[in-house]
């Protein structure tokens, strides 16, 4: 069910870690509904991101979607990786079923969450950044009624 | 891939050789209806005839009280949605528990939808139902109760013959679902009880889409499908004779074969629990440790997630299931462990090993090993165990 690339990160994932003393720190989802995301960020003085590293309890896709993230983010300044979107994440790993697109949205969710605990931290804002929702889950869909 | 480790046999089950070697004659030979009347036809109406006979044996019942189906979904719809209907007179009340399987509670479902209320009682923490709740439920107008045998996911046998005393002390059809238990352990109908029983062929080693319901003599049910006169009117259309064939050599099997397998299979599962108990920290077997099928493991392991679990166990050669909302398709992990009162970040990493008649030591100790690396190094990138283990520290 899952391509090529999903199950490389999976099997491999990049960036898996913490950093002690980070510029700033992500953590989204609920363990209530199967997957938490925490993302860890080193922020240098040119506001590039210098390393990264993930934590993640969740399916195969959640640890390949943070994976990846975590390599796009790397080495970009903070205004480019608020370009890495639940789309580009999807993009780079050849897709995700359908019932796990939810999983790229919270890789973004956690990124920009780090960002935003950085940019607190720091007195700054970050264009288009908004605080990060509580829950990953908000307002999505029901499942269709059967019968 | 080294070897194939196949731990799901909860889901189903490899067909038998004897099996598929029973079934093939009624493709290309005798591929007569044994609605027919010619001589040719006559030995699909006589392999039927006998394998109902097997099948009413193995349970105590009589040959004209089993009625081929197309498996345990259909079966317990079956039971469910006619007997509703033709005791409609009588009360719209129906008793079931929350830890059933879907094609129980579905059914419940779409009958509240037509105007019947249905009771779901709660478990206990190892899955047991308590039949003085049964007996508490009763009302005038209940007119079905229906309780599994024993449930797929956590093992756990039901007091099947305590709420069948109640059941017939209070004049109430009593419906079991023994898909997962037939074959498996002993089951007499008359012994507990039973009016209506669901069993599916390929949990048995026999083929899968065959399955049957068996009927007490004298239970008003009606027909569910509508058509020819097979199955006494019953259940229409024509037979799937090879499929009859391979269930009733699959149950002669299973029969002949079940002390001798439980005891072996016990055994086994009880040196897996132990291993995984002694050697995996925060973990928690789920379902009754003594009153438990004598092929059902299932655990929750704390922090980690059982899709993960499941895909990693794949890639070593294991075939095994979890609970987790991620392999359900849907938000909530099983239902049946947030009844048993896990929680749900508990519930979401469960992994449920159902050994076969195949199933060797050496496997399980393969799995064990297996087990343990994934589950650490599951756990050594989730952020649940990272705050887990800084409270453990700060707590020191
Ligand atoms: C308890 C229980 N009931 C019903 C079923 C459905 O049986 P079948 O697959 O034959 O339709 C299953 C199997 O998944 C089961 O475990």
């Amino acid at each position: 069910m899952y391509t090529e690339k999903v199950m490389d990160h999976f099997q491999h994932p990049r960036n898996v870690g913490e950093i002690e003393n980070a510029s700033g720190v992500g953590t989204v989802g609920n363990a209530k509904c199967g997957d938490i995301m925490r993302i860890y960020l080193d922020i240098d003085e040119n506001q590039i991101i210098r390393d990264v590293k993930f934590k993640t309890f969740g399916c195969g896709a959640a640890v390949a979607t943070s994976s990846m993230a975590t390599e796009l983010v790397k080495g970009k300044n903070i205004h480019e990786a608020m370009q890495v979107t639940n789309k580009a994440v999807m993009e780079a790993l050849d897709g995700l079923p359908p019932v796990k697109v939810h999983c790229s949205l919270l890789a973004e969710e956690a990124i920009h969450a780090a960002l935003w605990d950085y940019a607190e931290k720091n007195g700054i804002k970050i264009e288009g950044l908004t605080k990060p929702k509580s829950d990953i889950h908000e307002g999505e869909e029901e499942e269709d009624e059967e019968y | 891939m080294e070897k194939l480790i196949y731990l799901d046999n909860a889901a189903t089950t490899k067909t038998a050789l004897e099996v598929v070697e029973a079934m093939l004659p009624f493709f290309t030979e005798n591929y007569g209806n044994p609605s027919s009347v010619y001589g040719f036809a006559a030995a699909n109406k006589e392999v039927i005839t006998r394998q109902r006979e097997i099948i009413a044996g193995a349970l105590g019942a009589k040959a004209n009280e089993i009625y081929f189906t197309a498996g345990g979904t259909e079966s317990d719809n079956w039971a469910l949605t006619a007997a509703a209907e033709a005791y409609a007179d009588k009360g719209k009340h129906i008793i079931t528990s929350k830890i059933e399987h879907h094609a129980v509670l579905h059914t419940c479902q779409y009958l509240e939808k037509r105007g019947y209320e249905v009771t779901y009682l709660d478990v206990d923490e190892n899955g047991l139902v308590n039949p003085a709740d049964v007996e508490a439920a009763i009302r005038p107008d209940t007119i079905l109760v229906s309780i599994m045998f024993a449930n797929n996911e956590i093992g756990t046998i039901e007091p099947v013959r305590e709420i069948g005393e109640i059941t017939k002390k209070k004049g109430v059809l009593f419906h079991t679902d023994a898909v997962q238990a037939f074959g498996q352990i002993p089951i007499q109908v008359d012994e507990c009880g039973i009016d209506m029983l669901s069993a599916s062929g390929h949990k048995l080693n026999g083929p899968k889409g065959i399955g049957f319901l068996y009927i007490r003599k004298g239970v008003k049910i009606r027909s569910f499908i509508h058509g020819g006169a097979q199955e006494r009117k019953r259940r229409a259309g024509t037979e799937n004779v090879p499929g009859i064939a391979g269930l009733g050599k699959a149950v002669e099997r299973a029969v002949s074969t079940m002390d001798e397998r439980a005891a072996k299979e016990t055994e086994l599962r009880d040196y897996l629990i132990s291993r995984i108990e002694s050697e995996i920290p925060y973990c928690r077997l789920n379902g009754d440790r003594k009153k438990r099928l004598p092929n059902n493991v299932n655990f929750s392991f704390q922090f980690i997630e059982g899709e993960s679990l499941l895909i990693m166990l794949d890639m070593k050669g294991i075939c095994a299931s979890s609970g987790s909302a991620c392999t359900s398709g849907s938000l909530d992990p099983s239902h049946v462990l947030l009844a048993i009162g896990l929680p749900h970040e508990i519930a979401h990493g469960s992994l449920r090993l159902t050994l076969g008649a195949d199933t060797e030591k050496e496997d399980l100790d393969y799995v064990v090993d297996c087990l343990k690396e994934i589950v650490a190094q599951l756990r050594s990138m989730s952020p649940l165990y990272e705050d887990f283990m800084k409270k453990q520290k700060s707590g020191q």
